[in-house]
């Protein structure tokens, strides 16, 4: 039930830079260390510009510290260096020194502890990319995935030590490679795919590596380096640190800072902006605006450093969907969905895969049939308009205009953070659309929304929380109705697909039963409990209703449940 | 409040020469150069040499221009005062010239109606917010403008030409763009208020129209205070139904472009719309009061569009319905009286409580 793609060009592309030291990752990394001081200084004179007063700045020191001490209490990790507590002791009674003392002997004070907890933070954050380290990590990967691959899929002795089957059959790359690879060249790239699954890091990783770029920077999840295999890829991959537990501002500000600076000296960027991944299965809607804030901020300064003679960089955001007809952690994700729904409560991150389930997935990925395929999206300017081969910014209408534009008000270039907090927003919203345009529709998708839907309408008086209440067992659909309900609503799919709303693999053509069939096969395959199946009598039934919500939200929004039913 | 900044030179564009333009022209001439725009070059040279528009006397500041190109390339900051009717069209012309330096604030209170080829708006019996944009969304959509505004309020072209106190509301989403509105507007007798709700008060623009309607009907019937208290206060609350279903906020519909708008509007003469549905009442029909006018009356359309809005987003609006029904399918205005007379609907107030749209 193997699923093989009409149109993978299983093409190899050549580094577009081919020596690392050329890699604007990399000369971020050897200067390491005037980077971390510039992060600190900038990130220090923003805060103090937020804060200006030295009252100001004491209560938000304060709120620091007790946010801080509070996470050391309740949620530590591994990661956590062992002298936080010592250090943030330290800042409380340095404190506690100044709470009588008048403004303006508390501000010298202030300022310094602000500055010790920047630099930290900076230090923290920063990722560290070697190129030794980045090329054996390279090299072990291909390898064993390729005798992954070839061991269990030919059966013939010394099938193992072929290459007759590369990661490239596994994962289809579709889409905008070649302008992405143009973009690179022309200026810096951020990267913004959506969030299912913890293996999107490394996905991503192989994809950046296989298309010919060089390395970008991620801006990770702390969490992810709790787990040593990812801590190992994340730093070999020049990964810097986001910690979702700190939610202060001058945590914030560096962060942010940091991803401003390094896209202005021409780093390469990933970030997954929906934040962590999505919950539900459904393509994000809502994206985190403060790393996105940080493409535009970095646009706005490169601009304002241009010199005369000179022309600025340009920052292209490259929107990217995976897509899956398997999540390892899909049960996880949406107990957690559906528990905090309609509450607003603090979700703790919950990592009950090793590095061993992992390594699992990752056999049973290779050896049993089933395929990821990753969307390439057009590049957009950092106000989603999309651009040409050249870089050009094009607006909806084919005229060329000029990025640097939107940030002159009465012929000069001027810095406004309320304008660019509300272009983040414009821009979060193009990005949002690009996914759902780029989001390649898989048989097992089809499926999994069809019979989800067709049995919600069969019960029209529950709810969402109604209907998966209901023994499993209670639930079949005649195959008969369900294959015309997917021929209808697959109907709609290819004329959304003409009208450039979504795209779809290739495996979604052809005979309806046979798309059913592979559909069935792949929907949540390695699940213990399977999401959509045929009993004997042929019939659809589930054995896991949470999960076929899980896989069936993939296609919500698309306002195809009208076709159902 | 002449900047000593050298780009405060340059001119500021009022694209639209009726008589809520040339007002607002008016308006900012006070503090700026400006440049009308008017369609043919003849009444350009006529504005020009005799300094007057329609019978309205121009400040010496502005210049009339007929040439779309020119006002761009002279202006950053650009005023677009066009009946929605021609609003897209105008800004189509416009916009192969306009770059995102530029800023539009714009002064036009009714809606656009974009239907499917073939269709009609008298055949289409529901419309969405597929179908319906306001006109910052008409400009989003055909220019590569970003910074878009909107201004109103109770500001009759009349009393503003005779310098009387009054004020407006500039909305945008950009600060900045409140800013360079009220730079320009404001003076002495003119008062400017900022609101981020841009869409939330080009809706409370666009629906006070079918309030005011309603408001001259029932002049028209000889009825007095306390009948208009009660549409006031009625009408804000389906203004409020109506514009949160189309995607603006509570508190738009409470201010200066909300209901001191619509406070106005239901008590002046003056208003248009108020004379459309005072002769109404008088037993004319529409066409018949369309013959006779040359000027646009928005919220003739703006009561079907709202009606046909209302049916799709299923909110209750029975003072648009009456009026819909009155303006269109030849029910009387004493027997849309008594339909809304005898409308069970007893609650006050209920739109405070609710936190989606306070």
């Amino acid at each position: 039930m193997e699923i093989v793609e009409k149109k993978n060009k299983n093409k190899k592309y050549k580094p577009i830079l081919e020596a690392i030291p050329d890699w604007p990752v990399y000369k971020l990394s050897k200067n390491r260390k005037e980077f971390i001081e510039e992060v600190a200084q900038r990130a220090y004179e923003r805060i103090k510009s937020l804060r200006p007063t030295p009252k100001q700045l004491v209560d938000e020191l304060e709120a620091t510290v007790y946010r801080e001490q509070q996470r050391m209490k309740r949620n530590r990790w591994r990661v956590d260096p062992e002298d936080e507590p010592k250090f943030w002791a330290k800042v409380k009674e340095d404190l506690n020194n100044i709470a009588t003392k008048t403004p303006e002997e508390q501000e010298p004070v202030a300022d310094f502890i602000l500055k010790r907890i920047v630099s930290r933070y900076a230090d923290e954050i920063a990722g560290n990319f070697k190129p030794s380290q980045y090329r054996l990590t390279r090299e072990i990967v291909k390898f064993w995935f390729a005798r992954l691959l070839n061991g269990a899929r030919v059966k013939k002795f010394g099938a193992f030590w072929r290459n007759q089957y590369t990661l490239r059959d596994k994962i289809h790359i579709v889409g905008k490679v070649k302008l992405l690879r143009k973009l690179a060249r022309k200026g810096t790239v951020v990267m913004v795919p959506t969030h299912f699954s913890n293996l999107d890091s490394i996905l991503i990783g192989w994809v950046i590596h296989s298309l010919g770029l060089p390395a970008f920077i991620y801006g990770a999840g702390l969490n992810l380096f709790n787990l040593k295999i990812f801590a190992y890829f994340m730093n070999s991959l020049g990964a810097y640190k986001v910690d979702r537990r700190k939610k202060n501002t001058p945590y914030l500000e560096t962060l942010k800072l940091y991803s401003t600076i390094a896209l202005e000296k021409g780093a390469h960027s990933l970030f997954f902006p929906g934040g962590t991944r999505s919950r539900s299965g459904m393509i994000e809607k809502q994206l985190k605006l403060g790393l996105l804030g940080s493409t535009i901020e970095a646009q706005r300064n490169l601009y304002m450093q241009e010199k005369p003679g000179e022309t600025a960089g340009k920052i292209f955001i490259v929107p990217v969907t995976l897509n899956y007809h398997f999540v390892l952690e899909a049960p996880d994700l949406v107990e957690e969905y559906l528990s905090s729904k309609g509450q607003d409560k603090y979700m703790p991150e919950q990592d009950r895969y090793g590095s061993w389930q992992l390594i699992q997935f990752l056999f049973k990925f290779f050896t049993k049939g089933s395929s990821i395929s990753v969307s390439i999206g057009r590049g957009l300017d950092i106000m989603g308009n999309y651009v040409d081969e050249d870089g050009n910014s094009i607006d909806e209408h084919g005229r060329v205009i000029d990025t640097r534009d939107y940030f002159v008000s009465n012929g000069a270039l001027t810095a406004d953070k309320q304008r660019e907090d509300e272009y983040t927003r414009m821009l979060s919203q193009k990005i949002v659309k690009e996914y759902h345009r780029i989001n390649r529709v898989f048989a097992s998708h089809l499926v999994a929304y069809v019979a989800f839907n067709m049995w919600l309408k069969k019960h029209p008086k529950l709810d969402l929380f109604g209907l998966l209440r209901l023994p499993e067992e209670e639930l079949q659909l005649p195959y008969e109705e369900f294959r015309e309900t997917c021929k209808k609503v697959r109907k709609q799919i290819y004329r959304m697909k003409v009208d450039n709303k979504l795209n779809i693999a290739s495996h979604l053509k052809g005979d309806i039963d046979e798309v059913i069939k592979r559909g069935l096969y792949n929907v949540g395959i390695f699940h213990l409990k399977r999401p959509l199946l045929r009993n004997r009598d042929g019939n659809i039934i589930t054995q896991d209703l949470n999960l076929l919500y899980y896989y069936h939200n993939r296609l919500v929004g698309y306002e195809l449940d009208q076709f159902i039913g | 409040m002449n900047s000593t900044n050298s780009l405060a030179d340059k001119p500021v564009a009022v694209v639209g020469s009726g008589n809520f333009g040339t007002a607002i022209a008016n308006l900012i001439a006070q503090n700026r150069r400006v440049l009308l725009y008017t369609r043919s070059e003849e009444s350009a040279q006529k504005i020009n040499a005799t300094h007057q528009n329609k019978g309205l006397v121009l400040h010496e500041n502005i210049k009339a221009e007929s040439d779309l190109a020119i006002i761009a390339r002279e202006c950053d900051v650009i005023f677009p005062i066009i009946p929605s009717a021609y609003f897209r069209s105008v800004i189509k012309q416009l916009s192969p010239y306009l770059h995102p330096y530029h800023v539009l604030i714009h002064g036009t209170k009714g809606l656009d109606i974009q239907l499917p080829k073939g269709a009609t708006i008298e055949e289409t019996p529901k419309l969405n917010r597929k179908q319906v944009k306001t006109m910052s969304e008409v400009i989003r959509e055909e220019t590569s403008v970003v910074r878009v505004g909107c201004l109103a309020g109770p500001n009759l072209s009349k009393e503003l030409m005779a310098q009387h106190p009054a004020a407006t509301v500039i909305a945008s989403p950009f600060n900045e763009v409140i800013d360079i509105g009220t730079k320009l507007l404001r003076n002495d007798y003119f008062q400017v208020y900022g609101n981020n709700d841009l869409t939330g008060v080009e809706l409370a623009g666009v629906l006070k129209n079918v309030i005011a309607i309603a408001a001259g009907a029932l002049s028209g019937l000889g009825y007095g205070d306390n009948a208009k208290g009660l549409l006031i206060s009625r009408g804000v609350v389906e203004m409020i139904y109506v514009g949160r279903a189309l995607g603006g906020n509570t508190k738009a519909f409470l201010g200066v472009a909300g209901v001191g708008d619509l406070v106005t509007t239901c008590n002046s003469s003056l208003s248009r719309n108020y004379q459309v549905g005072y002769q109404l009442a008088q037993g004319k029909t529409l066409s018949e009061i369309l013959a006779a006018t040359t000027e646009v009356a928005e919220g003739i359309n703006t009561v079907r569009t709202a009606k046909k809005c209302a049916d799709f987003y299923k909110v209750k609006a029975p003072i648009t319905n009456a009026l819909y029904r009155v303006l269109f399918e030849k029910l009387t205005v004493k027997q849309a009286l008594q339909y809304l007379m005898r409308y069970p609907l007893n609650v006050d107030i209920d739109f405070l409580d609710d936190p989606v749209g306070a």
